[in-house]
């Protein structure tokens, strides 16, 4: 075991308040190497890092992907069009077959909660959950606590308002555990269509109404809109919903001083956020990708068995 | 033939029986039940500090055959039985093709006389292919040998269809057994709806889809006249429903599994085990309390097991893709004994009129006592072995028990069908 006190993020409830802060800490180094014009160390040459994306990703996949590059490791991508599993191969075979490969590090997109933990059963590499259903997408979690922190400094009493489709959430499973973890006060928003059952086992407190509060928060965290799910009509139609939830110019002005958007891209453009509260200077949208890679090589390096002395290397 | 069960405390309420007694059996049937009897040809079996109890039935049991026949069949499914302490099985139509006409329930019941000592009842479907639409050859089915009718898995989804199945069934004066699931509100859901589903990151399977499916049964059974049994309640507001029927003197009964009763959606954790995937889902805390009250009161009239086994491949998939179901049929006992009878929640009289008369009565089957003139269908229990439920240890083709790994106190030793043992010392015959 590395630094971390566990050898697979699965879940964000796998990580202490230590570990977490550990990955922040070894991300804002990261950081400072992507910013150099050769960003890229010798750290896990050698290493095979498989990306199993049984679902269609470019985001995170790309983020994953130039992370285990910037690290040096042998990156494969091992999609879901490529794959044996269109042709009805089990996870279990496919977590084998890869394990029979002697692979390193696998991270796993899947459309399915809780199968990461089918990999970590049929195989001997780390695991990285990259989103499993409406379950958890821890690293997008960490990405927005390494933007969160960055940007005031600290995480602890911060008031974070999650906004949006909360229900079909993987972000919200770890981002609102996560922040809570760290003392922050999360809160979501959104009409209880759009709501799970019980929020409040993930450490939220629930508001239907956005306007009746927004001004107390220090981060609004915008979700997506997935269009696909508007045909289950959870809400009568993406003019009301922006309408109700969206940030538009008038609520960008009624912001607490301070407060930052974010959101976990894509965006649907004037549904939930209007071009002007995407092209504010308050919106950090961007960072957040670019902290993303930051945090994935950090995880990288950690559960592979680095410690922070080795950055030096 | 002749078989003399020594020694043993014999239980049954149905004669007031609790007392160390020996019972004499001639050609499938009690002859005597007293003390000191004696026999000077045939069986002698020491029974010294065993329970002895009429034959335990259980009125919900997937055996897949045909069809699935990789998962269970008859035969396998007819020793796990035996293994448990059953001397009968409601075998459920679900199969591939579905028991929905005369001829698959002949081809039950031909096959069972052939492989099988348990014995084996059959429900036929309530619709043809249990798809909620057509009413089935119900009166070809009874004559078949069919004991009650069943969309079992599924459940009748349009009312009208429910009522009028319901009212062809009267005819034959058999019980229509419900799966009650709502699925315009079920949906995809594979786990209760509330902590569980929020947790887990998956779709919710409310306890409205399945109480409101209850409450509608319930009017029906008052609008038809017809005796409705629902199937594998999970709710304290089901069983509410429930003791209402029963208080305005309706012919409702129900059944609740080991699974409901032991189990909470709290035990499925973050290791997305699917042996916890039930349908109905595994409900609350609250929930599980308030069942296990209804079953002491009598409000749950008997315990089925809902024993749905599959192969360990299926069984391995994505929580949301594997399928529904638990093994149940070699645990349910030694948990009753364990959980309700050992604490005191449950009396031994209240469990032999929970697991072997009130599953006959539903069914409309001659009862089996312990007196003179009974069929001799007899279970015979060791309540001091104690055992841990392995994956290795089943007579069931599967091994989807949700209670791997559990150690219990108390396990059947003996059964006897018509006479003749289906378990003998612990080993099936």
């Amino acid at each position: 075991m590395g630094v971390l006190s566990t050898e697979h993020l699965l879940n964000i409830e796998d990580l202490s308040p230590e570990d977490i802060y550990a990955v922040l800490d070894t991300a804002r180094s990261f950081k400072e190497v992507n910013e150099r014009t050769v960003k890229k160390l010798p750290t896990l040459r050698g290493r095979t890092i498989v990306n199993l994306f049984l679902e269609p990703s470019t985001r995170t996949r790309t983020s994953f992907e130039i992370a285990a590059k910037r690290l040096s490791a042998d990156g494969i991508n091992f999609a879901a069009s490529a794959s044996a599993t269109t042709k009805g191969e089990s996870l279990v075979d496919t977590a084998q077959t890869l394990d029979a490969m002697d692979c390193d590090l696998v991270i796993i997109r899947h459309r399915y909660a809780g199968s990461p933990y089918i990999l970590t059963r049929n195989m001997r590499a780390h695991v990285i959950n990259g989103g499993d259903g409406k379950h958890q997408h821890p690293t997008q979690a960490l990405l927005d606590m390494f933007t969160i922190r960055e940007h005031f400094g600290h995480i602890e009493g911060l008031e974070v308002a999650i906004v949006g489709d909360i229900a079909h959430s993987r972000v919200f499973g770890s981002l609102a555990p996560g922040l809570t973890m760290l003392g922050a006060k999360v809160t979501a928003i959104a009409p209880p269509t759009l709501l799970p059952a019980r929020p409040d086992t993930l450490g939220a407190a629930v508001s239907y109404d956005l306007d009746s509060v927004l001004g107390r928060f220090d981060v609004v965290y915008m979700l997506r809109i997935q269009q696909e799910r508007i045909e289950q009509s959870p809400i009568p139609s993406l003019r009301e919903y922006a309408q109700l939830y969206g940030i538009n110019t008038a609520r960008l002005a009624r912001l607490k001083e301070g407060a930052i958007i974010m959101h976990p891209g894509p965006v649907n453009r004037g549904v939930e956020l209007s071009s002007e509260a995407i092209d504010t200077a308050r919106n950090l949208l961007l960072y957040q990708v670019n902290a993303g890679v930051a945090v994935r090589m950090a995880l990288m390096f950690l559960l592979l068995g680095g410690d922070k002395d080795g950055l030096a290397a | 033939m002749a078989l003399l069960l020594k020694g043993a405390r014999c239980i049954d309420p149905a004669v007031g029986l609790d007392a160390v007694s020996d019972v004499l059996v001639r050609d499938g049937v009690i002859v005597a039940v007293g003390e000191g009897l004696s026999l000077e040809k045939g069986v002698e079996v020491d029974l010294a500090g065993k329970v002895l109890v009429p034959g335990l039935v259980d009125m919900h049991v997937h055996l897949r055959e045909p069809g699935q026949e990789y998962k269970e069949d008859i035969q396998s499914g007819g020793r796990a039985a035996a293994r448990g302490g059953f001397t009968a099985v409601l075998a459920m139509p679900n199969t591939k093709p579905t028991i929905d006409n005369a001829a698959a329930v002949g081809f039950v019941v031909e096959k069972a006389a052939e492989v099988s000592r348990t014995r084996i009842l059959v429900s036929g479907a309530l619709t043809c292919g249990v798809k909620g639409e057509s009413l089935t050859e119900m009166g070809d089915m009874v004559r078949g040998g069919a004991v009650a009718f069943t969309d079992d898995g599924r459940g009748v989804q349009d009312s009208g269809t429910m009522r009028r199945a319901m009212e062809y069934a009267k005819t034959f004066g058999v019980p229509v057994l419900s799966h009650c699931q709502l699925e315009d509100l079920v949906g995809s859901g594979v786990v209760n709806e509330g902590v569980a589903s929020t947790r887990l990151g998956v779709a919710g399977w409310p306890a409205a889809g399945e109480e409101i499916q209850i409450a509608r049964d319930i009017a029906l059974s008052e609008l038809t006249g017809c005796a409705l049994h629902i199937q594998h309640i999970t709710t304290a507001a089901g069983v509410a429903l429930v003791r209402a029927a029963k208080a305005a003197g309706l012919p409702v009964t129900c059944e609740v599994t080991p699974h409901h009763l032991f189990l909470t959606e709290d035990d499925i954790d973050e290791t997305y085990d699917t042996s916890l995937k039930m349908n109905p889902p595994l409900r609350t805390t609250a929930d599980a309390k308030a069942l296990a009250q209804a079953l002491a009161e009598g409000t749950i009239d008997c315990i089925a097991t809902d024993h749905a086994p599959h192969a360990a491949h299926e069984k391995a998939l994505e929580f949301e893709l594997a399928p529904f179901g638990t093994t149940g049929l070699e645990t349910a006992l030694a948990l009753v004994l364990t959980e309700l009878v050992a604490t005191g929640a449950l009396t031994w009289d209240a469990l032999v009129e929970r697991m072997a008369h009130a599953p006959r009565r539903i069914l409309g089957c001659a009862p089996v006592t312990l007196a003179e003139g009974s069929v001799a269908d007899l279970t015979v229990i060791d309540p001091e072995l104690t055992w841990t439920v392995t994956r290795e240890g089943f007579e069931s083709k599967s091994a989807n028990s949700a209670f791997i790994g559990r150690t219990l106190k108390g396990r059947a030793s003996h059964v006897y069908v018509g006479g003749y043992a289906s378990l003998d010392d612990g080993a099936v015959q």
